[in-house]
Parts: structure tokens; sequence; C-alpha cells
């Protein structure tokens, strides 16, 4: 491969450099294989040691429609998405003009020169890219010619950011899984592309990419669905049921895909997971509701549609106390919504799922490791507390390339809870009784499937029982199980996951859950700016620890940023806290794009009328 | 049953093979109405595992909701049960069943719980051939909210309060045959003999065993001209064989039959069921037979009992997913949780 110097010499007008700080925005047709150009591109300036995170905003289509992946590149680490288009890569004739009206001032303009629309802005750097002619002169296949054209951009981008064309054979080594012909193939073309922008133009743009020190050695690109499924496999998941649902599908196919590797059985060569793919997500809970009775770490994993069809179930899980792992992987509602954008907006459904009181533990995963680690935690803590947790990721963390650490090892060993087996039995003489406190904790113990000791039996419902799962309709008996299962809340509020927290004696306090993370604390930086100092807490988990109260309590103002339209983290912490209902101001809103910093400050500035 | 060698089947007051007594697979007293056909159905349900001598911490019941779903109580109180959702009883027994392949599900619906709400798990449990014994306990009114029509009964049917029934029935044992179900059988409260064979077959089954059993409701739906009712079924019931289940134990005595004139289906496990043939050669392997003979006996208004289809041979959910012999829901966590090295490979496969 040649690699030539980018021209600095050539760049026009004064404007300084601008390094590694900047957004590439590639809108395309779906369906046309962009992925993988997308990827290889974020790939190959991850590999530079360039902090990077990628967006994939696609429509609810197979092909055809428009399809745009914003890159942000930052070299301080601010990687939420910026509204702002600096380059703007336009691929799709029927979003040209739109890509083109967006561009920043000074900003640049990558477009197909096949697209003969006009070139409006005065302003900006354009760089027509001869598509049609290098795809030809590669000699791909005609079936293939769509698919690398977008290699073009590639090549394109490559010559005039600086981009290392050693890691990008890298990333597309990564992305056509070593296959030699796809890999060359792809890689000409890019080459070709870079070879004919250094000898055919002129860059007039400031932007560029240098390789930064700060390899993270022990980081990778990962999807929270990749990591919430190998975190179920190295949970011990036993017995998966899902229904496909975008953006949830590909949580359960990553559980199929490492399965047969990951869980085969060191004694009998068999498998010790179980998948199946149900009719519908009644059925889906349905079956893991019937396995965690059996005894087995269950998980079903689906977003908002699903989750509703799923409430009954859960209301009957809650009720009989039986430990499985639902993962809501959110994306825009109500009803079917924007299928392909992400959102918060499960939170107090969640929370209040089924009709009568109930009330779900929630685990909000605050990042891609931590998808991975919940994958394992929630099993324990299903089990220690027998009732359902509800884990709520989104489509932002689901679907696209996170930098995250490598995945760690459990650092604890499984919590199956309090089960009876045969041996247990015969120590207690055959007393005992399914929901009877006994150890003070709200935490009945259990026996399950298959124990074959005669007193291990009993007749599970969701109607009235008593404490030994008889029927009952007395209301004495009704009105102290409920309260009992109550009890269990204070349990869980010790050790569910504790929230994340800066506080450094600031007056405000900047408050979240899972994904908007990068927004919120690159608004905090801005605003550290204008002297605006704030604290910071990412919550990790329902019920609110004493470390969520604690923060509160801190602050004279907490702002709670959320990704749905009634601020519905807000109304569960005023419940919560009403005493300092006043002292908690609600900065949501919902249009399905993950969140920016530039309106986290829009929005406090709103408020406090500045 | 005459065929059945003496000396195997319990004497009344004894104990079975393994020891027990009756008592020990009975339940909790029914609360259900007197003379109601679900009665009747537990009971058989009761003799029939008893004679098997199968041990009843080996067994485990479902059902859904409905009175049909209450009485798993009135049968094998030392077996675990979980009365589920009305229409979701299959869902939460295939994920139950994966705890402990070792054991044997009984589940018990309603038509209102099978053929109504839950007309898709229906379908799909017996797409997966799900190993268990499923029984629709067939009266075409729903009970337990007080007698509207359900989905099997008859157009034209017409009860207290409700009227005239103007919808097309369901017919659970048709629906159970074009679902492609490896056991589909029919029966009649009012016959607690064949029940009782046809739940000992079913049992010996390794797929989906569904038994349609019309179960009168005495308080709701037992007019001499309903469909559902005892005297209907009684005055237009059609039996396809004489049936009998002889466990493999136990030899078939052949002096009793003429050549030709009873048909044996071998089970997976060994065991036999024997059909003498009544007023037809019945093959109950033969599917499009199977199915002509339905449609035809519904056109003419005959309920058609005893083994309709079935085929011993497909594998079931369970065994196509290539877990351990072995309950699952005993290994210990070594034996599930993935060993630490694996994980290094694991984070060389992301970029």
């Amino acid at each position: 491969m040649t690699q030539q110097p980018v021209p600095e010499a050539q760049m026009a007008g004064d404007r300084a450099p601008i390094i590694n700080d900047f957004t590439i925005s590639v809108g395309t047709v779906n369906g046309s294989g962009s992925q993988t150009s997308n990827a290889t591109l974020l790939r190959a300036m991850f590999k530079m040691g360039i902090p990077v995170a990628g967006k994939n905003l696609f429509p609810s289509n197979i092909q055809g429609l428009p399809t745009w992946y914003d890159i942000r590149v930052s070299k301080d680490s601010f990687l939420a998405r910026k509204d702002e288009r600096d380059i703007v890569v336009a691929m799709n004739p029927d979003t040209f003009a739109k890509d083109q009206a967006d561009v920043v001032p000074g900003g640049a303009f990558f477009y197909d020169d096949k697209i003969r629309q006009p070139i409006i802005r005065t302003d900006i750097s354009v760089y027509p890219m001869p598509v049609k002619k290098l795809v030809t002169d590669s000699g791909a296949p005609t079936n293939l010619r769509d698919y690398i054209a977008n290699m073009v951009y590639v090549g394109a981008l490559a010559f005039i950011l600086g981009i290392d064309m050693e890691k990008i054979f890298a990333a597309l080594t990564y992305a056509f899984k070593g296959k030699k012909k796809a890999i060359d193939l792809n890689f000409s073309v890019v080459q070709a592309a870079y070879d004919w922008f250094a000898t055919n133009l002129i860059k007039t743009d400031p932007y560029l990419v240098k390789p930064m020190a700060e390899v993270c050695e022990e980081c990778v690109l990962s999807d929270g669905n990749t990591a919430a499924a190998l975190g179920s496999l190295y949970g011990g998941l036993q017995f998966c049921a899902w229904y496909p649902i975008t953006p949830a599908s590909s949580l359960a196919e990553t559980v199929i895909e490492w399965m047969p590797t990951l869980r085969k059985d060191p004694e009998t060569g068999k498998l010790t997971c179980a998948v199946v793919q149900a009719e519908d997500e009644l059925a889906a809970v349905g079956m893991v509701v019937g396995a965690g009775w059996g005894g087995l770490r269950s998980m079903t994993s689906t977003s908002g549609p699903g989750l509703s069809l799923m409430a009954e179930y859960l209301g009957l899980a809650y009720y009989a106390e039986v430990p499985i792992v639902v993962w809501d992987v959110q994306r825009v509602g109500p009803s079917t919504g924007l299928p392909t954008r992400t959102a918060q907006a499960d939170i107090t459904f969640s929370y209040f799922m089924g009709h009568g009181d109930t009330q779900h533990v929630i685990l909000f995963p605050g990042s891609v490791h931590e998808c991975f680690e919940f994958g394992w935690k929630a099993f324990d803590l299903a089990e220690r507390l027998q009732t359902p947790i509800l884990v709520l990721s989104d489509l932002d963390f689901g679907m696209n390339q996170w930098k995250t650490p490598r995945f760690k090892f459990p650092n604890q060993p499984m919590d199956r809870g309090k089960i009876l087996w045969e041996e247990d039995l015969e120590r207690l003489k055959g007393e005992w009784a399914r929901y009877k406190d006994v150890d003070g904790d709200g935490i009945p113990y259990r026996t399950v499937l298959g124990n074959r000791h005669p007193a291990a039996a009993y007749f599970t419902r969701g109607t009235g029982h008593t404490e030994n799962a008889r029927y009952s309709e007395d209301p004495v008996v009704w009105e102290n199980m409920l309260n009992r299962i109550k009890k269990k809340w204070d349990i869980a509020r010790q050790i569910v996951p504790k929230p994340y927290v800066e506080n450094y004696g600031n007056k405000i306090g900047f408050i979240c859950v899972g994904s908007t993370e990068p927004a919120v604390q690159e608004a905090r930086y801005l605003l550290e700016q204008e002297n605006i100092l704030t604290d910071y807490m990412q919550i990790k988990a329902i019920p609110f620890t004493d470390e969520v109260e604690k923060f509160i309590l801190a602050h004279e103002k907490n702002y709670i940023v959320e990704l749905n339209r009634d601020g519905q983290l807000h109304q569960l912490l005023r419940l919560e806290y009403p005493e300092v209902a006043k002292a908690m101001v609600s900065l949501a809103h919902l249009d399905g794009m993950p969140l920016t910093a530039r309106w986290v400050v829009k929005a406090y500035k709103a408020v406090e009328g500045k | 049953m005459s065929n059945t060698p003496a000396g195997t089947t319990p004497r009344p007051g004894g104990v079975n093979q393994i020891g027990l007594t009756k008592n020990d697979y009975r339940g909790n007293p029914s609360t259900l109405c007197q003379g109601c056909g679900h009665n009747s159905i537990a009971s058989q349900i009761i003799a029939a595992i008893y004679e098997l001598s199968l041990q009843p911490e080996s067994l485990v019941k479902f059902s859904g909701i409905g009175c049909s779903s209450k009485s798993p109580t009135y049968f094998l109180n030392r077996s675990f049960g979980f009365n589920g959702l009305h229409g979701r009883m299959p869902s939460l027994a295939t994920g139950a069943l994966f705890a402990d392949r070792t054991l044997r599900g009984i589940g018990v619906s309603g038509d209102g719980d099978s053929a109504s709400i839950g007309m898709g798990q229906f379908k799909h449990i017996i797409r997966r051939n799900v190993p268990m014994v499923y029984i629709i306990e067939n009266n075409g009114v729903y009970g337990l909210t007080k007698g509207q029509f359900s989905a099997t009964a008859e157009q034209g049917l017409e009860l207290k309060k409700q009227g005239t029934n103007p919808y097309l029935p369901i017919d659970i044992a048709w629906e159970a045959l074009v679902g492609n179900a490896t056991f589909v059988a029919r029966s009649f409260a009012g016959d607690p003999k064949q029940v009782k064979e046809l739940l000992k077959a079913a049992l010996a089954h390794k797929g989906i065993a569904v038994l349609d059993i019309i179960s009168p409701c005495v308080t709701f739906n037992n007019e001499d001209s309903a469909m559902h009712s005892y005297v209907w079924g009684k005055d237009h019931e059609i039996a396809l064989h004489d049936l009998a289940f002889v466990p493999k134990a136990e030899e078939i005595i052949v002096e009793d039959y003429e050549p030709g004139e009873a048909r044996e289906v071998t089970m997976h496990d060994g065991s036999t069921v024997l059909l003498r043939k009544l007023e037809r050669d019945y093959d109950p392997t033969d599917r499009a037979h199977a199915i002509e003979v339905l449609e035809k006996a519904n056109c003419d208004q005959c309920l058609l009992t005893g083994l309709i289809y079935i085929n011993p041979e497909p594998p079931s959910l369970i065994e196509i997913n290539n877990l351990p012999e072995e309950p699952l829901n005993r290994l210990s966590p070594e034996r599930l949780r993935p060993p630490v090295e694996s994980l290094d490979a694991v984070n060389a496969t992301l970029f």
C-alpha cells in the first residue's frame, strides 16, 4: 500500500488545522453495504488511538431508504453525538440537498460525482468523487459494485484526513473475517480512491487525524447487545426464549452464536443452555417464567412493544416470586413508534408493570461494559430476590460500537439464592413452607422442579395463597402476603448496583442513566467553561440506593436528563423523595436521536432563564 | 380391562409395583360441581398413574385458568404444579420442562383456555412436539365465568342468558391433527375406561399427546340436545377401537384376538397400545385417513373417540436441544460458567 503525507502546504487560506476534533457524517442508501465502509473508518481511527464513536441512523427498512452514519472524533474523548456536521459524505441523491445544506460553514463536502445536483455552497470545501470510474476500474464483478462503491469515500477520507492505511487494512481484515479475496478487492478500491485524490484534488479543508499515544491497551470496540449476550452466558444462562424485534434481536442471536463455544459441558460434551425462538413475546416470557420456576437461570430480550405483551406474566412472576431476567433494549414508543431510534421511555412502565400493586427491580447499565457485567449480575439478583429483574438498555448502546475495556470475568461466585434440595429438606425434616419469611428479610426459601423429597412439591399459582402455597381467599392472608413481598424491596435497595458519582461539593447536580452519559459529561464541561460548576451522578438501578438520596439532598438543584417526553426518571425520583421534589428539575426530550451536549446546555439555560 | 394379565393391575385397596397406594396419587378434595366431567377425568388420571406405578414426584402438572385448570389441585399432591395464566400454559410448561427432563409433564386446559385465548400457544406447543400430556377438558362453555359460549360450542346452541351461538365451532382434535401433533386422541368423560387407557398411552408417548376429552358442564351446558352433554355424548359416540395400554413389562394375551382383529402400536419405551377393531379397521398411523375420518364424523354429527392419530417417532423439543441427560437445574456453577481462559479468546474476537 502506498501512503503519502497529507499535503499541508496545499491547504487554502490561513486556517489552523483541526486535529482529531470533528464529526464525519455519511449519507448513503440502506442495504448498500455502507455499514462495512463506515465501520472500517471507525475502526481504523480507533486503532490509531483516537477516541471515536459511531452512531448508525438507519431507517425501519431493508433496502433503499436513506441512512446516515455519524462519527464523532474527539481528542478529549467527548464522544456524544453532535448536531453539527463538519465533514459530510453524500452518496444518496435523495438526500443530497439536505446533506449539502447541513455542512458547517468551512466544512468539507464529499459526494458521488454521478449525482448531478447543483453545488450551491461557496463556503465549504467540495470534493467530488469519481465513484463509478473507480469501481469500474477495480474490475469488481457486477453484483458487488454497489457494495464496494462505498470504499471510494473511505479512500478519499483516508487521503484528506491522513488516516493510516495500515489501520484501514486491519479494519477490512476484521470486517471480512480474513477472507483474502474480499479484503483485497475492497482495499484496492480504497487505495485507488486515495491515489486518485492525491493526484487530482487539493485539500482545502482543515481537518486531520493524527495518531494518539493513549492507545488504550485494554480497550476494544463492542456493542451493548453483544456485551449483554456474553455477560449472560458468563452468568450461567440456562434458558433463553425470545422473539425477534428491533433493536433487541442481535442480543439473542449473539447468545445462539456463542453458545456452542462457551457452553459445552466439560463432562458430557452437551450444551448447558437452550434457546427457543418463541411464537411471540407472550410465549417468550411464559417460557422464561416456566424455566425460572423450574430452577433455571432464564432470560428474554425485547423492546417496548414486546415488553407491553410481557406485562401479564411479569405480574405473575412478581407475585408468585419467580426469578427471571428481562432485557429491554429501548426504542421510541408509544406503539410501534420509531423502531430504529433510541429512547429511555420505558422507565415508569417497567417500574409499575402489571395490574395490582407491583414494583420491579430495574438495572440501568451505564456503559457497554456494564451491559456485560449486568448480564451476569442480573441472574444473581433475580435468584437472590426471587423476583423479575428488568435491565433497561437502549438502541444506542445495543446497536452502536462503543469503546469499552475488555470484558472482565465475573468477580463474584454465582449466587443461586435460597434453594432447598433433598439434603436440605432432610435436615429440616420436611418442615418448610414456600412463602414463609423465616429469615426476617422478606425472602422465603424455594424448592424447584424435580426435587424428589416427598415434602418438596407445592402448587404455584397467581391466585391468593398461604405461606404453604395453598389456595386462599382469606383477606388477612392476602394482605400479609403482598406486604411481605414488598419487604424484599429493602434488601434489593442494599444489593443493586450503586450509582457513579462525581461530587465536588457544587450546588448543582446533573443526573442521568445509561447512554446519555457522554452528552451530559460534555455539557458539564461546556458549562464549566462559563464558570457554571456542577456535580454528576449516573444512576444504575431502582430501588434508588442510599447514595442516590445522599446526592440529591446535597444539591440545591438536581437536573435530571433523560430521553423521554415526560421525565420518567424525574417522576420516580420525586415519588421517592417528595420532600425535595422542588429541588429536582426535568430536562427531558425525545426525538429518537442520541442526546447532544448542545441540547443539554440549551435546556439547562432555558430553565434557568439564561 | 379383561385383556390385561392378572396380577399387574393392582387390586382395589392394594399397592402398586412401587409400594404406593392410590391415596399417594390423590390431591385435595374437588371444589367443582357435583357430576362435573372434570372430576371424572381427575379420577382417571389418578387411576392411570397409580396403575402405571409411576413415582408421583416424577410428574409435574400445569394448567391455565378456568374450571378445568383448577383440577390439577385435585390429583397428585406430591407433584409440583403451576397454575399459570389463561391461555398461556403451553409456554410455561415448555420452559419448565427444560429444567428436569426426567419428569413427565401433564397439562390440563379447557376449551376456552386452549381454543380461544390460547389458540396460538396451543398450536405452537404442538409444532414443537413438547414432551407432555396435554388434556383439554372440553365442555363448550366458560364455566368459571358462568356460562358464556366457548369456541367449541356448536352453531345454534342455546344457553340460558346467552341466546343462540351464531358462530361455527373449532374442533380441538382436528386442530391438533392439522397442526402436526404426533398424538391425537379424543374421549368422553362418560367413558372413563377409555379415558384411562388413553392417558396411559399418552404418558408413554415421547412427544406431545393431545387429549380432547368431552367433559360435560352439568351447570351450564348439559341439555340432552347439546353436543357437549352426557346424553348426547353417549348417544352419538362412535369409538374407533377398543383400546388397551400394555406396559413394557407385561405380555399381550395373544389368544384373546383373532388374527387381524387388533392392531398394535409400539411406543418408544417398549410399551404397546392395543387397538381392537370395532366397526372398522382403523389405522391410527395413517394421517391422511385420520383427517378424512374425522371430517366425515364431524359432518355426520358423530362423537368420534379413541386414538385418532399417533406417530411415536419424531424427537421432542428437549431431545433436539442436545442437553445433558441429567437435570439441567442440578448442574453446579462450575459447569455453567465458562472458564476464565475462555474470556481471553472472546475478547480477542472484538476489534
